[in-house]
């Protein structure tokens, strides 16, 4: 039975029929490891996607337990699906991570819930999220930020220190309609997914999106009260509150939609796996009507005046592994006149955000960090454009960390400023 | 054989804490290399980050008698990156730098644990490369090409490994650090770093490879024909050859191949053909151009169904692209397979094709195809289930079956892929006692203790160095030359 809400989808573990074939795909080759973020940094095959298919190998198999040693080579993964990619005998890595999270996260069990916990029990709450926020804000509005930094109080907490850095934008709330007429001719109508983090951290980049898309001729609309898209429990194993969350959320838009569009690439990647999670209904349905911003404004009809920028752009890996999409938003940016986009070397590595890893991993996260800040100041780009918040956090820490002043953008922001309809 | 906590202590204390592997699991991920076939865990993996790291480990294990067992990125089709014996394995992973590069002496020194791509990826916007590009290219390391002397599509006009070293540095089983060769072309004396190329670990360790660079052809130019039958693409092989043409890369794939590429890479081969040829020319443009009209009309002249022209870089890269990850394609077609690495004469290629295809008939297995046509290097690949013993034992009765015909008509027992444990067996088909014995021997000189890579490259182990016999009085008369 696919996923009753209580057994964290107990029906297809990493031993069952699919979990086995998907392993047994893997012919040792080792193609993936050049590509696979923490084997460039560790250079240790237990930390390649060989070596975790590996091992997920020898439990599925009965060969091995799950030990602390192989749950901590499974944390330490990124989930970037960067080896999927590069993978010519078709491992569905992503799924199988996944599967072996919800076996690893049925042996935890109701322990101690940790920094990992609670972390999974605030983003997927936008109503949590922004609360937190208003916090924050305080929290550095009182000079408390100052002051803790000041005294290395959160040196022995690298995971709070992480978040710290992080929240160090904290926008003000910038409302996006729940109906915005297309222009005409119209082509059609479509959903907006606000998602948790975006909506609160981004909140211009939901209205630029909102803006693009109906200059582009959809009527969009956007409901205030959608739930998350259950990504973050679908990377950590939690399948049983992912689907009951793809449900929900299916449940919250109008079935009528041409399609669903996301400007966060984790949560678009999350939604087109519905139909893998849930095969059979409507997730299954939203799932294929998902697409990314760049998919529909790629070709699109916009008046655009000229942007001298020289450019660089980020592969966010949800969008380029997940969901397969690279030409479009480099096509996005290019139509721009004036722009000048320059590619940036191993432009699809993890950046070392991936969901909630750069707070529970901070050290590999800050290393990967420091990798992708030093290939975008190489390039001499002023502005490096990527299509997820994760990643536009952690790419503007690390740029902030070495003291450079490239901007870090979504893409459909260089395109609403094109288009006129951005801010300023 | 657990290591004593003393050693572990000593390896931790020169490679640190992170540069350590003694967890079970941890060790578990080395215990072999894409041959999954033969396993073995070392006692622990340490990854040193500098040559002076590595004399000292070498160090540590001489003084306790331990193995040493080398890694690079563990892409090796012969058992050569595992432990049989346990002992620590040493894997160069950190030891990826590119050290020099001296195009006016047209060479760079490198790491052992560089990429081979990362190389030519660091010299091609100048217009260079590095030759040797054995299919793993993209993955394996360049010390554990020059330990396996590997080949590529592209050696049938460039030369493999061994003739692309200029200098080797490594840490000998004496645990002495020394340099063979070196820029300067021709150095007096033994020719030692052709006798260490292709050593397979079992001198030493290396430490820095000195290796030669190309400037880039002026045109390069990729055809690919599609045949009924890989017997009429293996005559057209052997007739663009006699015709005086040295393609720089002539490769085939069979049906089997053509469809797991197609699905694992989307390289576009034609889908219903019975075999496809690629041919690369690469020179000055105007012997490309009429090289290119010659092989074309050569391919329709043996009966190709069809032969086009990859249009531009982008189509030529898929191409190859399709063709280098062959070896991870097979993994949509089985689960486990035995792989070889034999030779036949170029002209022997239609026989063994035929007799190739009557073994999977009899053993009602399926044998994959894709390999250096240009050279009669065959990597046949026996699917089996390794869920089924009887059908693992028809794959080996298969393996054996083919590597004797490909004796037969003349061939070898390896071409590029090195001898590691697998094919340690299978020396003696094609070497005498006297040869086997002095093999010993210069081994010994390396490696008196025993201690670098045990259980590969010769067949047994001998208790005392000399005095190897083989196995199996094996060769049949005539047979080798
Ligand atoms: S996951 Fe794919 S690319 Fe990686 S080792 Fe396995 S088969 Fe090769
Ligand atoms: S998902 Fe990313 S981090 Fe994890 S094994 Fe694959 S490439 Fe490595």
């Amino acid at each position: 039975m696919p996923g009753g809400s209580q057994g964290e989808g107990r029906a297809g573990g990493l031993a069952s029929a699919e979990g086995l074939a998907g392993l047994r795909a893997c012919v040792h080759c080792g193609i993936c490891l050049p590509q696979c973020p923490t084997y460039r940094v560790l250079g240790e095959e237990m930390d390649s996607p060989r070596g975790r298919l590996y091992l997920m190998r020898a439990v599925a198999e009965g060969r091995l337990d799950i030990t602390d040693g192989y749950t901590r080579h499974l944390d330490l993964c990124l989930g970037c699906r960067a080896c999927e990619t590069a993978c010519p005998a078709g491992v569905p890595f992503g799924r199988l991570l996944e599967t072996a999270r919800g076996d690893m996260e049925r042996r935890r069990g109701r322990g101690r819930p940790g920094l990992r916990g609670l972390l999974l029990a605030l983003f997927p709450h936008p109503d949590r999220v922004g609360a937190l926020l208003a916090l924050a804000r305080l929290y550095r509005q009182v000079g408390l930020q100052r002051l803790v930094r000041a005294r290395g109080w959160l040196a022995r907490a690298p995971g709070l220190a992480a978040m710290d850095v992080l929240l160090d934008r904290l926008p003000a709330a910038v409302p996006v309609p729940e109906y915005l007429p297309g222009r005409e001719p119209v082509r059609g109508r479509v959903g907006l997914l606000a998602g948790c983090v975006q909506r609160h951290l981004y909140p211009d980049v939901n209205r630029d999106t909102a803006r693009l898309l109906s200059l582009a001729g959809w009527d969009v609309v956007t409901q205030a009260r959608q739930g998350c898209c259950g990504a973050l429990d679908l990377h950590a194993g939690r399948l049983g509150t992912f689907r009951r969350r793809a449900r929900a959320l299916t449940a919250a838009f109008p079935r009528d939609l041409d399609w669903v569009v996301t400007n966060a690439a984790g949560c678009g990647s999350a939604m087109r796996e519905y139909g893998h999670w849930l095969p059979d209904g409507e997730a299954a349905a939203l799932a294929g009507r998902t697409r990314d911003v760049s998919e529909l404004l790629a070709d699109a009809d916009l008046p655009l005046r000229p942007l001298p920028l020289t450019v660089t752009y980020h592969d966010a890996c949800h969008l380029a592994h997940g969901q397969r999409v690279r030409a479009e938003p480099r096509a996005m940016l290019r139509r721009i006149p004036g722009l000048r986009l320059v590619e940036l070397a191993d432009s699809d590595l993890c950046c070392g955000s991936a969901g909630i890893y750069n707070i529970l991993e901070p050290e590999m996260a800050g290393r990967l960090a420091e990798m992708k800040v030093e290939s975008i100041v190489e390039t001499g780009a002023t502005a490096v454009a990527t299509g997820n918040p994760g990643c536009l956090m952690q790419i503007a820490a690390g740029l902030r960390r070495r003291g450079s002043a490239v901007e870090v953008v979504h893409p459909v922001t260089l395109l609403a400023r094109a288009a006129g309809v951005g801010e300023p | 054989m657990a290591l004593s906590a003393q050693v572990v202590s000593a390896l931790a204390a020169i490679v640190g804490e992170t540069g350590i592997v003694v967890s079970p699991e941890g060790r578990m991920t080395y215990e072999c290399d894409m041959h999954t076939f033969y396993k073995g865990a070392p006692d622990v993996v340490v990854l040193p980050t500098s040559a002076e790291q590595v004399e000292a480990i070498v160090g540590v294990c001489r003084a306790h008698r331990v193995p040493i067992v080398p890694r690079g990125s563990g892409t090796g089709l012969i058992g050569g990156a595992m432990a049989p014996a346990g002992g620590v394995m040493v894997s160069m992973t950190r030891m990826n730098a590119i050290l020099e590069i001296d195009l006016a002496s047209r060479c760079a020194t490198v790491q052992p644990g560089l990429i081979n791509l990362w190389l030519t990826r660091a010299v091609a916007g100048r217009g260079w490369f590095f030759a040797p590009d054995p299919s793993s290219q993209m993955v394996s390391s360049i010390g554990g090409n020059v330990s396996t002397n590997a080949g590529g599509p592209h050696c049938l006009k460039y030369g493999i490994t061994t003739n692309h070293v200029l200098g080797l540095e490594i840490v000998t089983g004496r645990g002495e650090r020394l340099r063979l060769g070196g820029k300067a072309p021709d150095p007096p004396g033994y020719d030692l770093v052709g006798t260490a190329v292709g050593a397979e670990g079992t001198f030493g360790l290396v430490t820095a490879v000195t290796v030669r660079l190309l400037h880039a052809p002026e045109a390069v130019k990729t055809v690919l024909a599609a045949f009924r039958s890989v017997v009429e693409a293996s005559q057209t092989v052997s007739a663009i050859i006699a015709a005086g043409m040295i393609p720089a890369a002539l490769e085939m794939l069979d049906a089997a191949m053509i469809g797991a590429i197609n699905a694992g890479t989307g390289a576009g081969y034609p889908a219903d053909a019975g075999a496809v040829l690629l041919i690369e020319l690469d020179g000055p443009r105007a012997e490309v151009e009429a090289q290119g009209v010659r092989a074309a009309a050569l391919c329709r002249e043996h009966g190709a169904l069809s032969v086009s022209v990859a249009r531009d870089e982008a189509e030529r890269a898929l191409l190859w692209k399709g063709r280098k990850e062959a070896a991870g394609a097979v993994g949509r077609l089985t689960a486990a397979y035995l792989l070889q690495d034999a030779v036949v004469p170029r002209s022997k290629l239609p026989d063994i094709m035929r007799e190739m295809a009557a073994i999977g008939e009899r053993q009602g297995l399926l044998i994959a195809n894709v390999f250096h046509a240009g050279d009669g290097n065959l990597h046949p690949i026996i699917c089996y289930d390794d869920r089924d013993p009887a059908q693992l034992a028809r794959a080996k009765e298969a393996n054996e079956s083919l590597l004797r015909a490909c004796i037969a008509l003349g061939g070898s027992v390896t071409g590029e892929h090195g001898v590691g444990v697998d094919k340690a067996k299978n020396l003696p088909l094609q070497y005498g006692e006297a040869d086997l014995n002095f093999m010993y021997r210069l081994r010994g000189v390396f490696d008196p203790r025993g201690l670098m890579n045990p259980g590969k490259l010769l067949p047994s182990h001998p208790a005392c160095g000399e005095g190897f016999r083989p196995a199996r009085p094996v060769l049949p008369e005539g047979a080798w030359v």
